[in-house]
């Protein structure tokens, strides 16, 4: 019937295909990107957006604690928030595959079924490391001027560790959310989350019960931690969770892992009920 | 293989206090399209998720190519194929990205699932549209594309639902021949479908399902034939004139006659076709009864399932 030889080979190991499986979701998620340029530039012109006005509209209002340039302040700050934002992104794709029938595909074939997760991961990441480094170009270009070198590339990976822990959170919430409208409305629920942290405004200078909520948002560790590795440590404040920011943004990431990693695997394996 | 590409017995599935499947039974033959007929949350669905390995059963024993779905659902992924509500194609990718990732994806590797691709482009007439997105597909398009993602492994069972639900009449016949060359070629097609004529067409048995358990096993004709073989059918001009045609009828007739207010219409079943169109045709003439319409028909499956389940389909349910 088909001129193909459609065996397939049995000498791989598993660990091979679920490799070459993920590989392969990676692809197609990238290809999604290739095919809707508008989608590239939608996402990719939000952070860029997003760094002129506030640093410029802000910029000029702004004050920093303990003196020092709010831009020095602010870009880390945005960096963090855009990473924090990407689970909308995570959430929104999940829900499309799961409600389109997309997932029920894979599942359907002999292919290893947590490569489609991890995938999605993946290029959640590749994705990510675009994001930040169009980000840190216009950024640079408005006049910001972190320390290269090794604290440099410190300040990318605890930003992208933000982000990867935050996959498990959308994946979730995609398997969760009833359909992809639904998984806009996610952003409403996550403005306010960034807005009390330390992106914008130091939380010193906020109300004392803000300040404190502020001051222990995970998104507050990842910007405070960035700050000092870009060689730029303005506005700390003196609490601990602000003093010991490094430690804590390496920590967020794991208690986030920890708590949602197995409930979206959860969820995931709930698909076969 | 025992010449049976599925085989399911007592299958259950509860969701809470809701028994989806209960006790449901299904033997499908190799080489042949099996209808799987009921109303919407008959155990249709539920049915086909379970013998595809998408969800676990709480209960009873099913094989797909000779393959346990419980023991050994990866064997039966590589043996099966899936269509329709339950799964789906990428509608961003092209038609051509989609089959090769298909392709990669149940493990053919990069070269073998390009040829495959192109072939099955070709198979199902889609070369044309082979690189445009699927977004911007027909109905009928995306249906045979759909198709062609679940021919890739050239499986031995394709589970397909609901294969021509909103399509056009056209594209209707174009899918309903893609299927049967699938058959010609020795797939065996397990097809769920609301639509009876769908299901009268194409499959050579049925299995209706109600209530999560098989309630009718059959040929279409056997089907048929359990509600009485051919019946006669009158429509009259005037309602007034049910009663009357309904006696006369009713005198040829197997059993009592039905009536339908809406469409002014009689119909019984009759063993003695000619003798009794002949007599009731005179009759009426006789008492000036204004006929509109008169003659023989096969009952259509329709009637097979309201006898069966005292309830219409759906669809006519609706209408």
């Amino acid at each position: 019937m088909s001129a193909v030889d459609l065996g397939t080979p049995g000498t791989r190991s598993g660990a091979y295909w679920l490799l070459a499986d993920c590989w392969n979701i990676v692809r197609r998620g990238l290809t999604h990107y290739r095919r809707q340029p508008v989608n590239i530039a939608w996402q990719l012109g939000f952070p860029i957006l997003s760094v002129l006005l506030y640093g410029y509209v802000f910029g000029s209002a702004m004050k920093v604690p303990g003196g020092g340039d709010y831009k020095d302040f602010l870009m880390p700050g945005m960096f963090a928030m855009t990473m924090a934002f990407g689970f909308i992104n995570t959430a929104t794709l999940v829900v499309y595959d799961s409600t389109k029938g997309v997932i029920d595909r894979f599942r359907s074939m002999p292919m290893a079924s947590s490569a489609v997760v991890a995938g999605r991961g993946v290029t959640d990441l590749i994705v990510a490391c675009a994001e930040l480094a169009i980000m840190m170009l216009t950024a640079l270009a408005m006049g910001w001027r972190p320390d290269g070198g090794l604290g440099f590339l410190g300040a990318f990976g605890l930003l992208l560790w933000l982000r990867f822990s935050l996959i498990w959170i959308g994946v979730w919430l995609g398997l969760i959310v009833p359909n992809p409208e639904a998984a806009g409305g996610l952003f409403a629920v996550a403005f306010p989350f960034t807005m009390i942290s330390s992106i914008f405004v130091a939380p010193q200078l906020m109300p004392d019960w803000l300040g404190w909520v502020a001051a222990w948002n995970p998104i507050s560790s990842t910007a405070a931690a960035t700050r000092e590795l870009f060689g730029t440590p303005v506005g700390g404040g003196d609490s601990w969770v602000e003093q010991h920011a490094l430690l804590m943004a390496g920590v967020w990431p794991v208690i986030l892992t920890a708590v949602f990693l197995p409930l979206a695997v959860r969820r995931f394996q709930k698909l076969s009920r | 293989m025992d010449g049976y590409a599925v085989r399911a017995e007592a299958l259950e599935k509860r969701y809470g206090e809701k028994r989806a499947l209960d006790g449901f039974d299904l033997a499908v033959r190799e080489g042949t399209v099996h209808g799987l007929l009921g109303p919407n949350g008959a155990g249709k669905t539920t049915a086909v998720r379970v013998l595809s390995t998408l969800i676990r059963l709480d209960g009873g024993r099913a094989t797909v190519a000779g393959l346990d779905v419980a023991r050994q659902p990866r064997g039966v992924r590589a043996r099966i194929g899936l269509t329709g509500q339950y799964a789906a194609v990428d509608e961003v990718l092209t038609g051509r990205q989609n089959l090769e990732m298909f392709g990669r994806l149940f493990h053919l590797g990069g070269r073998r699932a390009k040829l495959r691709a192109a072939e099955l482009l070709e198979q199902f007439d889609l070369t044309d549209a082979a690189d445009r997105g699927v977004g911007k597909y027909s109905g009928g398009m995306r249906r045979r594309l759909d198709l062609a993602a679940s021919m890739i492994l050239a499986p031995a069972v394709l589970f397909l639902d609901e294969p021509t639900t909103g399509l056009d009449p056209r594209s209707r016949g174009e899918v309903w021949e893609s299927v049967r060359a699938l058959v010609a070629g020795g797939t065996t097609v397990l097809l769920t479908t609301q639509y009876l004529e769908e299901a009268d067409k194409l499959a050579s048995h049925i299995t209706v399902i109600d209530q999560g358990r098989a309630i009718a096993d059959d040929t279409p004709d056997g089907l048929k034939n359990l509600v009485g073989g051919d019946r006669i059918e009158v429509v009259v001009a005037e309602r007034s004139e049910i009663p009357q045609v309904v006696k006369v009828v009713a005198r040829v007739a197997d059993r009592e006659p039905e009536e339908d207010d809406t469409e002014l219409r009689v119909h019984a079943p009759v063993t003695d076709r000619v003798t009794a169109l002949t007599e009731v045709a005179r009759t009426l003439q006789d008492e000036g009864v204004r006929v509109k319409d008169i003659g023989l028909r096969r009952p259509s499956l329709d009637d097979v399932f309201l006898r069966l389940t005292g309830h219409r389909t759906e669809k006519e349910a609706a209408a």
